[in-house]
């Protein structure tokens, strides 16, 4: 069942030049106790559909259709108060991108984590600290590390206290934005193995959202690619592994390279993501699309499900070939 | 060997620590951050040589030592047969007409307040290698066009923050190339871009190494573009060349357990060999006080009593194949 449906979420950014369409159109599901990653180069609008969903939006964005539900509830119905005291942290949480950077200087780590709980739930400060030495010792560090601050940590252990952080109430869904972008190697790969060890123990749904298809080839159920604000192609992460439909996840996948396996040729895609304030016409890659045919500059294509669980929006597929 | 473009011998690098006047007055000995202790290798002409390691083990410090950004504390680099450090100020100026390097963060490495055209064309003034304005913009028009700004007189007049990540990368490549340098320090300079922006930018600036025949160190924490990119490899820990080899030796049959280590760490493009291991606890100690012994010995899950004590040295186990680590020693 899904947890988290957002159904044509259309999100503009109001600037003086005009409307930003960072989000258009986009629909996600997120199962049950299952991760969704949403995949794209940067300035395509992933993160925007996170922060429309957990509705810590900048003033000047404008929500202009569609739909958020969480377990059926509709979130966009919502008064404010009453989000933040029931789905913010409680059920939908985040891991926010930088993480090393989204720690109050000035706190303990173990006194931040407290707070988030203090803020959403009727316990007494002990309770709360002693909740937050759990939270710590979870993701993998030792009790005493609470008693720090910031400064005092290195980059992973800060990406590990962000992490705690999310978990404090105990949320449904945890959204995790670049979660180990800023880190090394190793220390991406212990972060990772904490969070897919948490997600299967806590029963958590998670949607990942990064730059890095490895990542998400390594923690996702299902993905999203996101091109320009648009959703070009969904469904089940090894299945579109293996056949590709979109032009731009096709080079997307093979623009990485690999430690295994045979040497190939890293393919690239010539060109510059578009400005959203004015996006191409028809299709949004067609400018920098190889196969690009009439079609593709004058109608959009729809994203329409071609197998079980894969949808594309790419007129070489389905039914309205040229 | 005629051909060798660069040659370092046992570089050292140690970068003092400020104390406070207490300290200062009363500390016995000075501490030091040991950022590279002890680093040779050589870079024949044309050749691309990859550093790859995780941050803080002193690969961006080798890179800068090499061009002279930052003195020696110890060792010798060797330029084309010319000893670097006994260079004056003067001389060096004109030798870097032949070596430049390309900076990791292209929005901290351009000048805001300069347009792209003189970004470009201050390296070529400096150098006064033409004689008129004209060749100038000739020069940077040329130079543009080739890491794919095209037009040029579309971005020539372009300031930094008009320009978006990969398009600021591709001036500072064409910045490092507007001379025809013999040698290229590459300090991460497709890290920040964004995949499908990285090969292309990538795709560019190899075409343009094999071109002009140039030499390369690329320095990179990303071991699978490394092996895209580099001929031969070395890992650094801690300050210390661990491991080096041609690619594929490296990434195929890593010797040092560090370098096995760093290569199962890097995530998989691919879904169904999912395999995150975790290969080593902990993080890199610090530089300040390294560990005794092997600087790997702290992490390490093959670590013996000898690790522990003695320092294992670079040695040669085949042709082109080094390695330091007392497994390998005793064979």
């Amino acid at each position: 069942m899904a947890l988290l449906e957002v159904e044509h979420l259309k999100m503009y950014y109001e600037t003086l030049r005009g409307y930003v369409q960072a989000v258009d159109d986009i629909s996600l599901h997120v199962e049950e106790k299952k991760a969704l990653g949403l995949a794209g180069e940067s300035g395509c609008g992933k993160t925007s559909a996170a922060l429309a969903i957990l509705r810590l939006l900048p003033w000047n964005a404008k929500i202009l259709e569609g739909n958020i539900k969480l377990g059926g509830e509709n979130l966009l119905e919502m008064s404010d108060p009453k989000f933040r005291k029931e789905i913010r942290w409680k059920k939908i949480s985040m891991i926010f991108q930088g993480a090393m950077n989204s720690l109050h200087p000035t706190y303990t780590t173990g006194h931040q984590i407290a707070e988030a709980i203090i803020q959403h739930e009727k316990v007494t400060k002990e309770e709360a600290r002693e909740r937050s030495e759990k939270l710590i010792e979870l993701v993998g560090m030792d009790r005493s590390r609470a008693d720090r601050y910031p400064h005092e940590l290195s980059g992973g252990m800060k990406q590990r206290a962000v992490t705690a952080m999310a978990l404090a109430c105990n949320p449904d869904l945890v959204i995790a934005d670049e979660p180990t972008t800023a880190l090394d190697v190793i220390v991406q790969a212990q972060v990772l193995s904490v969070m897919k060890d948490l997600q299967s123990r806590l029963n958590l749904s998670m949607m990942v959202i990064s730059h890095d298809l490895s990542l998400i080839a390594e923690t996702c159920n299902d993905i999203g690619i996101m091109y320009a604000g648009k959703i070009v192609e969904y469904g089940d992460v090894v299945h579109i592994y293996k056949e590709a439909l979109h032009p731009y996840t096709e080079k997307l996948i093979t623009a990485f390279p690999s430690v295994v396996g045979p040497k190939t040729e890293l393919s690239s895609i010539p060109g510059f993501p578009p400005d959203l304030l004015k996006p191409p016409p028809g299709c949004r890659f067609h400018p920098r699309c190889p196969y690009a045919m009439e079609i593709c500059r004058k109608k959009e294509p729809p994203l329409i499900e071609l197998a079980k669980r894969h949808l594309v929006a790419c007129h070489l597929h389905g039914g309205e070939k040229a | 060997m005629t051909d060798m473009t660069i040659n370092a011998q046992g570089l050292v690098k140690h970068f003092p620590i400020k104390l406070g006047l207490f300290k200062t007055l009363f500390a016995k000995e000075n501490p030091f951050v040991h950022a590279v202790d002890g680093v040779s290798f050589h870079i024949a002409s044309g050749e691309v040589f990859g550093l790859v390691g995780e941050s803080g083990c002193g690969k961006t410090t080798t890179g800068r030592l090499l061009v002279r950004l930052l003195e020696l504390t110890e060792g010798q680099v060797i330029f084309k047969g010319i000893d670097l450090m006994g260079l004056s100020k003067k001389e060096m100026r004109r030798l870097r007409r032949k070596m430049q390097i390309i900076f990791q963060d292209p929005y901290e490495s351009l000048d805001p307040r300069m347009s792209v055209y003189d970004i470009i064309a201050e390296p070529v003034r400096i150098q006064k290698i033409v004689e008129s304005e004209s060749e100038v913009s000739q020069k940077v028009a040329k130079s543009l066009e080739e890491f794919g700004m095209v037009p040029a007189e579309e971005y020539m007049y372009r300031f930094a923050h008009e320009l978006s990540g990969g398009q600021r990368q591709r001036v500072s490549i064409a910045r490092a190339f507007v001379l025809r340098p013999e040698f290229i320090v590459a300090d991460e300079p497709v890290s920040m871009l964004d995949a499908s922006i990285r090969s292309e930018v990538l795709k560019l600036l190899l075409a343009s190494q094999k071109k002009y025949d140039t030499s390369f160190l690329y320095i990179t924490h990303d071991v699978a573009l490394a092996r895209h990119v580099c001929d031969r490899l070395a890992v650094m820990y801690l300050g210390k060349i661990v491991e080096k080899g041609s690619t594929e030796q490296v990434i195929h049959e890593p010797l040092h357990p560090y370098t096995e280590a760093l290569i199962a760490a890097v995530p998989v493009p691919d879904p169904t060999a999912r395999r995150i291991r975790v290969t080593l606890k902990g993080e890199v100690p610090s530089a300040i006080n390294p560990p005794t012994g092997c600087r790997f010995n702290t992490r390490c899950a093959h670590a013996m009593e000898i690790c522990r004590k003695k320092e294992p040295p670079l040695i040669k186990v085949s042709n082109n194949r080094f390695v330091a680590c007392h497994l390998h020693t005793k064979k």
